[in-house]
């Protein structure tokens, strides 16, 4: 273990990075810890421990705003928004149990920093579509504010955003404010059975194309759905589209939303519970939990180029997979120790990206573990390291190898 | 008024040389060199501002924007890009030793993909000609500015545009998948795509909203959505701001997002009535516009819903739309209000800033002290759903001082919308008019954080300065660590 800092409030947090920056010190940010052994495996020399940044700061339903320190725990988050019939609508998936880990212990930062988002990201948005403000510190040590609190703003640079999906190489966020919206009252799944992947594509490109609002759509061949409890061993593949909303709203759409489907295949329905428990499993990637051993991609992609882009990866690695969002994105288990990179990139051929999310720590050294970039925009985004972090001092490597 | 950089004269003594230049990369018609065919170009929506560039530039492919921006990132010139000018903020004001590049000539939509639902379009396309192109398959765009018959698409991802859905259906920058963007270098580059979510850091982010600072986008990839099935509207007179607030608190607390809030106050009705006849109340003091869309079954059950709350909270005339002619004469007024308060004064002055909602009643009693004070008037409009206030100050450009007086007010405004925690603006950006009140929201730190992103992007500064941020630096000076080695409160690391 190396050693760690563990500061107190943001100035302290301030006061470490500085004194890093001064000394040439390498910092490995954490909050909870749940997503170490996920990106590339950086080098540092101290681990500067953000879990003692908890709490949440503000919370007003009516404005659907809510603050938080970075380290607060999402679950606690999740509790105080469900008090009040509130929900985070990007449906922050949890790595926990695919990483082998015990399930809802992420905080917020780490989310936010992981850019994490669930099914509903179709129709809702992902994580940086509900980030209003920040307080961070940069690798010099400063802390700066950007964004606020109202959701229409665009006074300034939109570095909020920027910083969900940044993995901590650019700040070491503090306070984040949220935009947060009211939970669905009901909901309902419409399952089609049988499917082929081209065909399942069609259906989903045919329900997002409606009026029906689907907030989640999914296709698990048959290997898949055969793991999800909800489903009750189809025999068959599965897929699954979601309808949210007051009761009266969803018992129409879904009405019409069968209509729509029943000439693709055999129909089936998923209850309120049924739906909302068979949704966590499809977020957070339960076909593929207690296998830790077998590497796993995300890729996001195109819809429609999906079954063509696993259906090629598969035929080399016997890979198993499903997809979510409507198809855009694909979740793979490599059938042994190897990640096979070099397949998956070729089959995808730049038409989206693909991130390793699971590997052993010597399959993450050898690997890219995040879409490799052309050279100018590698350039780039070298410079805005830069700009935030000159020294190098947070999560060096962990996106992108250090010159 | 708020001062422009200094023009360079070294630039504009090669002004032939630079045009004859530039005229062999876009050839014709491309480059206008001449002060009357200049003219049309010297202001954008914010026409306080004037100022003739020093060349207009009109490139029709990327590779010549390319062109354009390597030769004047060589020879340091100053670019300023314009979508259709429409900004309200001088996001487009010319320099005087600038070239004008104009996008214009991008009009085309590119490709229209259904399974996917996504279009690509230059960005020359209006706002509304995305939705237009999509709509015979009952598709639209969802980020509607008032200005969207005009406005560009690429003016839209400059300014992170907004419109009346925000609140249900995002900004700009929520709808756009992908960008091609020119680097002041010339370097072609692409973010993002039809596929969900950016690889490494999220530029999208940034781009989306950077006001011509950053880069020249070429190409723009948004999501379209399907319509709704069906809209109606309620009309809500109330006899105080207050009680309108609150039902707009109520609404959203019941848990209902409706696609449109909107609200009016008392000089704001008065002057859209009488100039459009929507059949407004007069004796309300304040005017609630709430759009439900969705399945029939939902909106029509919503609609009950929020009737009963507005009733509650004390509304004292109530209309629904029964079709869809009456739901548009609900809006009609709403829509003429910047014209139908033009009306009644010779000129008017549009404010932009977002607060919290429930601090609503305080900044418009705030506002009437404000308005007794600089003696001029003010109508208010409020995108009430998502927070963003346009009050509209009433003044007379030919009376001495009374420009400078309703910018002294507008400026009160803003700077208390940013005390009672909101922001400088909403959706018409920094650009010229509010880039002096920066330093009310933000501390030199988070300024300086900004402008190092800037440099990243444009180290010599080139690209629409004099815009956003109310000092510029050398990004040289920027870059510089200051690390007074060893002299840090705790030079050694692990203490706490």
């Amino acid at each position: 273990m190396q050693d760690a800092i563990k500061p107190r409030d943001a100035n302290e947090v301030a006061e470490a990075i500085a004194s890093a920056a001064a000394n040439a010190k390498r910092l490995e940010l954490v909050g909870h810890g749940t997503k170490r052994e996920l990106g590339r495996s950086a080098q540092t020399d101290v681990t500067l421990d953000l879990s003692a940044l908890s709490g949440i700061t503000l919370y007003e339903p009516e404005e659907l705003v809510l603050s938080a320190r970075a380290a607060m725990p999402i679950s606690e988050i999740e509790k105080t928004l469900e008090a009040s019939n509130q929900e985070l609508a990007f449906e922050p998936m949890d790595y926990g149990p695919l990483l082998n880990k015990a399930p809802g212990e992420g905080t917020i930062g780490g989310a936010i920093a992981a850019g994490l988002s669930g099914p509903r990201r179709i129709k809702a948005g992902a994580a940086r579509d509900f980030m209003l403000g920040v307080s961070a510190v940069s690798g010099r040590g400063e802390i700066f504010k950007a964004g606020g609190r109202v959701v229409k703003n665009v006074t300034g640079y939109d570095l909020p955003r920027l910083l969900a999906g940044s993995w901590g190489t650019l700040a070491a966020m503090t306070d984040i404010t949220l935009k947060v919206l009211p939970r669905a009252e009901d909901c309902a799944t419409v399952l089609v059975f049988g499917l082929t992947d081209s065909r399942a594509s069609e259906a989903m490109s045919a329900a997002m194309g409606s009026s029906c609002e689907v907030s989640a759509a999914a296709h698990l061949p048959q290997f898949c759905a055969e793991k999800i409890a909800e489903l009750k061993s189809p025999g068959k593949s599965v897929t699954a589209l979601r309808l949210e909303g007051i009761s009266q709203s969803v018992a129409y759409r879904k009405m019409k939303l069968e209509e729509l489907l029943r000439s693709f295949g055999e129909l089936g329905a998923l209850d309120a519970n049924a739906s909302r428990a068979f949704w966590k499993n499809i977020r957070d990637v339960a076909p593929f939990a207690g296998s830790a051993a077998r590497p796993v991609w995300k890729i996001s992609t195109t819809p429609s180029l999906a079954p063509e882009i696993a259906a090629g990866i598969s035929a080399i690695t016997a890979a198993h997979y499903y997809y979510d969002w409507a198809g855009g994105l694909l979740w793979l288990e490599m059938p042994e120790d190897k990640p096979q990179d070099g397949v998956v990139r070729t089959a995808l051929a730049g038409r989206g990206h693909a991130t390793l999310i699971r590997a052993s720590a010597s399959a993450r050294a050898s690997a890219e573990v995040f879409e490799p970039l052309d050279p100018v925009r590698a350039a780039l985004s070298q410079r805005l390291k830069l700009s935030f972090d000159p020294n190098g001092v947070l999560n060096p490597g962990r996106i992108y190898p250090e010159d | 008024m708020v001062a422009m950089p200094a023009p360079d004269r070294a630039v504009l003594d090669r002004r032939e040389k630079i045009v004859s230049a530039l005229r062999e990369i876009v050839p014709g018609e491309g480059v206008i060199a001449n002060e009357i065919a200049m003219r049309p170009y010297e202001s954008d929506g914010l026409t306080a501002y004037r100022q003739l560039p020093m060349v207009v530039v009109l490139p029709e492919t990327t590779a010549q924007v390319s062109k354009v921006l390597s030769y004047c990132y060589e020879n340091g010139i100053k670019v300023v890009p314009r979508g259709a000018g429409t900004s309200l903020s001088g996001g487009a004001l010319p320099l005087a030793d600038g070239v004008l590049l104009g996008l214009g000539k991008f009009n085309k939509v590119l490709e229209i993909d259904y399974p996917n639902r996504a279009v690509i379009a230059q960005p020359g396309v209006t706002n509304l000609g995305i939705t237009k192109a999509v709509e015979g398959k009952g598709f639209y765009y969802a980020p509607d500015p008032s200005s969207q018959i005009a406005c560009t698409i690429g003016g839209n991802v400059a300014e992170n545009s907004g419109g009346v859905h925000c609140l249900k259906y995002g900004l700009t920058t929520n709808n756009v998948l992908g960008v091609e963007m020119v680097l002041i270098t010339g370097e072609i580059v692409r973010f993002g795509g039809k596929h969900l979510d950016a690889e490494g850091y999220d530029f999208l982010s940034i781009i989306i909203g950077s006001e011509g600072l950053l880069g020249v986008v070429t190409e723009v990839t948004v999501r379209i959505l399907k319509k709704p099935e069906t809209a109606r509207a309620l009309l809500v007179g109330f006899p105080t701001s207050e009680a309108a607030g609150d039902c707009v608190a109520k609404i959203i607390g019941a848990g209902i997002i409706p696609g449109g809030m909107e609200m009016m106050d008392k000089p704001a009705i008065h002057a859209s009535e009488a100039f459009v006849k929507a059949g407004y109340p007069l004796d309300v003091e304040a005017l609630l516009i709430v759009e439900l869309d969705g399945p029939e079954a939902e909106v029509d059950h919503l609609i009950e819903r929020v009737s009963k709350i507005a009733e509650d909270c004390g509304s004292t005339t109530l209309r629904i739309s029964n079709n869809e002619e009456e739901r548009l004469k609900f809006w009609a007024g709403r829509k003429a209000a910047f014209p139908a308060v033009g009306r009644i004064s010779p000129d008017y002055y549009c404010m932009d800033g977002t607060i919290p909602r429930a601090k609503l009643p305080l900044v418009l009693a705030k506002m009437r002290e404000f308005s007794e004070k600089y003696g001029l008037l003010v109508a208010n409009v409020f995108h009430a759903g998502d927070g963003n206030l346009h009050p509209l100050i009433l003044y007379d450009a030919n009376k001495e001082g009374e420009l400078q007086r309703a910018e002294d007010f507008g400026n009160d405004i803003l700077r208390l919308c940013v005390e009672v925690g909101g922001v400088l603006t909403g959706e018409h950006g920094v650009g010229v008019e509010k880039r002096d009140l920066m330093p009310a929201m933000f501390n030199k730190i988070d300024l300086d954080q900004q402008l190092r992103v800037k440099c990243a992007f444009d180290d010599k500064g080139l690209l629409n300065p004099g815009k956003v941020f109310p000092e510029l630096h050398r990004c040289a000076e920027m870059g510089r660590m200051h690390v007074h080695g060893g002299k840090t409160a705790f030079p050694d690391l692990p203490r706490f």
